[in-house]
């Protein structure tokens, strides 16, 4: 913690160093050493300004601690943190001695709050420096005056975009919406390190500014735009903000289905203060933080947060060798995809195909994938063509012998698969390791055509690659900690949230997903068709609808697994007819890929209609349905118990090390819903006792698919086991 | 047009030399901004001023330090001449390290120059309006025409201005400049007086007479322009009014320390000395060693000299201490500073450029003694042959053996050469 008065004592610099950790957190600690620096500042009259900065490069205040709000046992508790919050920050807005936020790294949350309660904003403008209101994703909401202070910043539009969407806004694009006053470019070298020096010159010139303030040589008031003045002049009016109410509200109603309650507090907590104005913005903003800090919703993004902060970490330590060049077999969606999220982190890629016209679609999917950064101006063009420099498409094994690792994306199919293997072998050093990107096939069979299984590992990525956030490593009794070391560090460099499992057929993701397709067919089966379905599963939580997913997946990639899975597991994979799933492929409706499977897909419409194709289909394999178990909510729960029951059988075999990594799994590469936080998140909240008699329900219905596995069993006979404490 | 600029340049030459035009076996020039009617700006300059059509002539390019390139890609040893602006004196170097014409024994004469002709650069259509005026020139039909030119709109009129910025990065240099003046704790007050310093330098310069480089060219329909007319010695008072050019409204970078954009064109004979001596030429001085470096374009764009210097006294076995005059290319006032503070900084050089010590900082009263681009003003591809002159008229007005000349460039580019006074 360090804190300086400047050289003429005119300005009082106080900047916070965290003292554990990575990044600087608003927490009881130093909320009272800010108070005290601040009444300080205000005793000592040869002080006229104040700057705030800190001196950690990479982090203003990354948000409030979450552990502090943790802690909390009552929604009480985090009412009386929120207003301790709101007041130190008043005292900061009332300050008579101007008071200037010099933000460098991310001013999130929390963070984001102490600076637009001070009189003026200096930002360094530089790819590290963010600034958002995250606390939606955390099933929260701005507690400390952001909802009030924020819309009077940036006006109502931007602030609901803001608050309800939880994105992070770069610097350049602060200044413009008027969030920040002043950037400070990024120095370069100088007579020290380019980092030390632009903190310091981010000092110095915010400095200067909290002297221009106190001297009435600078004002804070800032010059808007004819538009901003027009959006303004137009939000003032109670009619047109009503409007902007509705409207907000049906869109998040229609986004979250009603499953989180953060969003539809925030345009809450927001409409009372502009109505009715800030003592009641303030109060109904402390009481609605504690609300949501205590729900279910809250502690499981919370926990799918966490989740990811652990999924972020190699635990296998450093690789004994960086892989700088790296080969990926197959230039398909999902090879090219894998190409991309590695050229444009400075791995050297060769992309590798058997077809010239297959290497051509896959290079063209890259330059497209970063084009189109160019075009969101996330990146530029002088960027996109020197990151391109790093991909090298062909279609021979030239340059394999300086290869640090291959992943191969080949067709899923064992001999393919030993083939690619073996060739591979025969060119790549001995260092080199071998990933399969498949997302079925055990890595055990595929090593057993190696000469060195102990190099030979699992990467299944999530299509498409440079979206989906998951990657699950898959490691074999013989694989060798350096080998996924490396794939980890690998993954990580990609950008990817990693979750390291043990081999067996469908691994945990595929694994779990089965059951549920399963039951999803059984349901279609049922009589009830693919826009009920999807309907039934989105109102869960589902991003995407169970027949939409199947269509998005592939038909005939789905018709695969479930046979493998089906012979490997037996009887718990069925339910559906696999039969259904033939004839669809046999009927060229292959999903998406193909433009027809459940549903019609056609370039340019938005609002599909389903395959009247289908119909004959659906009608040929049609079963009875028992009433008892076929209403909405037991539908829903007919697909979610299946996939809890498959997950929790992963963690009892030991597939899975640990229930977090579980929960992160399904929700980042199934799209479980991220309200529940995960299978086991979900067991815990829903209660395993409740899941087990659902189960029970299902399992006299339709027999052995449905019957618990042993340690949900035992979750169920001693209601004090949770999987997350 | 440029090459009208250039054609003076060589006129001055010739008159001031006395140089045979059939003599002369190759013309290089160096320009930045071309003029796409004369791409190769050294043929028609050379052809309309009355060289020999048998006399080859081609133009490079490497931003402001362009005509730096004629020179050094003409040389191996050389004598020389002058400079519309800028008019120069025979230059010779027996340096066997150059690997130009003469060096390669490809050339025994060789003509040297630079030219920018800023007050005119070339503005194009935009992209959309250039797709739809070649399309058009295909076009067969009335009809098909008509339709074409239906669809130009408003926007397709917008032009493309030249920018003085990186490609690669997007940023201007002034902005650039304002960084890394930043970055070396440069304040906005040292940059004001050394622009000032440089100013009343040149303008003390220009009153004795000492810049005879220049040449004087009419411009048509206009004054004969006689002298370098940018020269404006202020106060610091009134250049501290002056609010920031780039980095608003915090940056030191203003448009008083910084170089102005001016037009100029400057030509240089080259000779092997034996060639210089057999034609009956007293030499002004050898090029001796050159060096070329490049660093990173975004945040080391202007440090060029600082790389460039000791690199060439490391090649001519020289210490900064041999070096009796200083003639550096004065892009900004703050570049100046700022290279001038990490050629004096054990940890720049230890960390950046992989040295074990400093260079050490050049003293200041060798340095850029008659003014600077930053008086003087810049045409980009013109400044190299001036710097060069200009160091071997001190070298041998001022004393002294050794002459330094380095300059900063676009694409984070830079140069340096010894020019060594000949015997007198």
């Amino acid at each position: 913690m360090g804190k300086k008065p400047n050289k003429n004592q005119f300005e009082f610099i106080w900047g916070h160093k965290p003292t554990d950790g990575m990044v600087n957190t608003l927490s009881k600690q130093l909320s009272a050493e800010f108070t005290d620096v601040m009444n300080e500042i205000w005793a000592n009259e040869a002080v006229r300004s104040a700057v705030l900065i800190s001196s950690k490069p990479g982090s203003f205040i990354a948000g409030a601690d979450l552990n502090m709000l943790e802690a909390c046992k009552t929604a009480q508790e985090v009412t009386q943190l929120s207003q301790d919050g709101q007041k130190m920050l008043e005292k900061i807005e009332n300050s008579p001695k101007p008071v200037v936020a010099a933000i460098s790294g991310s001013c999130l949350g929390g963070g984001l709050e102490v600076a637009i309660a001070c009189h003026y904003r200096v930002a360094t403008k530089d790819r590290k420096t963010v600034l958002g209101t995250p606390e939606v994703l955390l099933g929260l909401l701005p507690g400390a005056g952001g909802t009030q202070r924020l819309p009077k910043m940036v006006g109502l539009p931007a602030a609901f975009d803001m608050m309800l969407t939880g994105r992070n806004i770069r610097a350049d694009r602060a200044k413009k919406m008027g969030l920040v006053d002043q950037l400070v470019e990024p120095l370069g070298p100088g007579l020290k390190t380019p980092e030390a020096r632009t903190i310091e010159y981010l000092e110095e010139v915010a400095i200067n500014f909290a002297r221009g303030l106190a001297n009435k040589t600078v004002s804070a008031k800032r010059s808007r735009g004819l538009m901003q003045r027009l959006t303004d002049y137009a939000m003032a009016l109670p009619f047109v903000r009503q409007q902007v109410y509705k409207t907000v509200e049906s869109k998040v109603q229609k986004q979250t289905k009603g499953l989180y309650p953060a969003p539809l507090k925030i345009i809450e907590v927001v409409k009372t203060g502009l109505d009715q104005g800030n003592d009641a913005g303030y109060l109904i903003e402390a009481q609605s933080f504690g609300q949501l800090a205590v729900t279910k919703e809250s502690k499981a993004l919370m926990g799918l947060y966490h989740g990811q902060v652990h999924c972020k970490k190699n635990k296998f330590g450093n690789p004994q060798k960086e892989v700088k060049t790296l080969a990926v077999l197959g230039a398909g969606l999902m090879g090219a995809g894998i190409a991309q999220v590695s050229v444009d982190k400075g791995i050297k890629t060769i992309l590798k195909d058997t077809a010239q016209k297959g290497l051509d679609r896959g290079q063209q999917q890259v330059y497209k994938g970063l084009n189109s950064k160019v075009k969101k101006k996330s990146l530029t063009s002088f960027e996109r063509d020197s990151i391109l420099s790093n991909l090298m498409g062909q279609l021979d094994y030239k340059g394999f012998e300086k290869a640090d690792m291959v992943i191969e994306a080949v067709f899923e199919d064992i001999n393919v698969k030993h083939k690619v293997l073996k060739e591979v072998e025969a060119v790549i050093p001995a260092h080199c390791v071998f990933a399969s990107n498949t997302s079925a096939l055990p890595i055990s069979q595929i090593a057993a055509a190696s000469k060195r299984p102990e190099k030979v590992i699992g990467m299944h990525y999530f299509s498409p690659v440079d979206k989906m956030q998951l990657l699950e490593i898959i490691t074999t009794d013989k694989t060798s900690q350096d080998t996924a070391a490396s794939a980890v560090a690998v993954g990580l460099k990609q950008g990817k949230v990693v979750i390291v499992v043990k081999d067996g057929p469908g691994f945990y993701t595929t694994r779990c997903l089965g059951p549920m397709l399963s039951e999803v067919v059984r349901v279609l089966q049922e009589g009830i068709d693919p826009k009920k379905v999807d309907a039934i599963s989105t109102a869960f939580g589902f991003p995407v609808g169970a027949a939409t997913l199947i269509d998005e997946v592939g038909v005939d990639v789905a018709t695969h697994v479930a046979e493998d899975l089906g012979k490997a597991f037996g009887q718990r994979f069925g339910g559906g007819s696999i039969d259904l799933f033939k004839l669809m492929v046999q009927k060229g409706f292959l999903g998406r890929k193909a433009g027809k499977g459940f549903y019609v897909y056609q370039e340019g419409v938005k609002n599909r209609s389903v395959n009247s194709g289908m119909d004959e289909i659906l009608q040929k394999f049609r079963v009875p349905a028992n009433p008892d178990v076929c209403s909405d909510e037991d539908i829903q729960m007919r697909l979610v118990t299946r996939f809890v029951n498959e997950a929790a059988m992963c963690l009892q075999e030991g597939i899975l090390s640990n229930p977090l990594e579980g929960d992160i799994g399904a929700v980042f590469g199934l799209g479980f819903p991220p309200c529940l936080g995960g299978p086991f998140r979900f067991a815990d909240s829903y209660g395993a006792r409740q899941l087990v008699d659902k189960l029970r329900k299902y399992e006299a219905v339709y027999g052995s698919q449905f019957t618990p596995c042993q340690l949900l069993l035992d979750h169920a006979n001693s209601p004090s086991k949770k999987f997350h404490q | 047009m440029p090459h009208d600029l250039a054609r003076a340049a060589l006129q001055g030459l010739l008159t001031r030399t006395s140089v045979p035009r059939d003599v002369v076996d190759y013309i290089v020039y160096g320009t930045v901004i071309q003029e796409v009617k004369t791409s190769n700006v050294a043929r028609e300059a050379a052809l309309g001023a009355g060289f020999s059509d048998k006399t080859p002539a081609h133009t490079v390019t490497m931003a402001c330090i362009s005509s730096n390139q004629a020179m050094t890609t003409g040389m191996g040893a050389g004598r020389a001449s002058c400079g519309v602006h800028r008019d120069v004196p025979a230059l010779q170097c027996p340096c066997p390290a150059g690997v130009g014409m003469i060096a390669a024994g490809q050339c025994d004469v060789v003509v040297a120059g630079g030219v920018e002709l800023m007050s005119d650069v070339p503005i194009r259509h935009s992209r959309k309006m250039r797709k739809t005026m070649l399309t058009l020139n295909r076009a067969k039909t009335l009809g098909q025409k008509l339709s074409l030119i239906s669809k130009i709109r408003p926007d397709y009129f917008t032009p493309e201005l030249p920018a003085v910025a990186e490609f690669s990065t997007s940023e201007t240099m002034g902005h650039s400049a304002d960084r890394l003046a930043a970055a070396f704790g440069v304040s906005r007050l040292e940059q004001d007086e050394y622009a000032l310093r440089s100013h009343s330098l040149a303008k003390k310069a220009q009153d004795e007479g000492l810049l005879q480089d220049v040449v004087p060219f009419k411009v048509p329909g206009k004054d004969t322009v006689t002298k370098d007319n940018g020269i404006r010695p202020s106060s610091l008072e009134q250049m501290g009014k002056l609010k920031p050019a780039f980095v608003k409204p915090y940056g030191t970078v203003t448009a008083a320390n910084s170089s102005f954009l001016t037009d100029g064109a400057s030509a240089m004979l080259i000779m092997s000395e034996e060639k210089a001596l057999a034609m009956g030429y007293k030499p002004k001085a050898y090029l001796r060693d050159f060096v070329y470096v490049s660093q990173d374009p975004k945040d080391q764009l202007l440090l060029g000299p600082t790389y460039a210097t000791p690199k060439v006294l490391e090649k001519a076995g020289l210490t900064l201490g041999d070096i009796d005059v200083f003639e550096f290319h004065e892009a900004f006032a703050g570049q100046i500073l700022a290279n001038l503070k990490a050629m004096d900084s054990d940890w720049f050089a230890q960390n950046y450029m992989g040295r074990k010590s400093k260079v050490g900082a050049p003293p200041l009263d060798k340095f850029n003694t008659w003014g600077g681009s930053l008086s003087l003003g810049h045409p980009f591809g013109a400044t190299g042959c001036r710097l060069v002159i200009t160091a071997a008229h001190r070298l041998k007005k001022e004393g002294g053996q050794y002459g330094l000349v380095a300059a900063c460039a676009a694409g984070g580019q830079g140069h340096a050469m010894i020019v060594e006074l000949y015997p007198q």
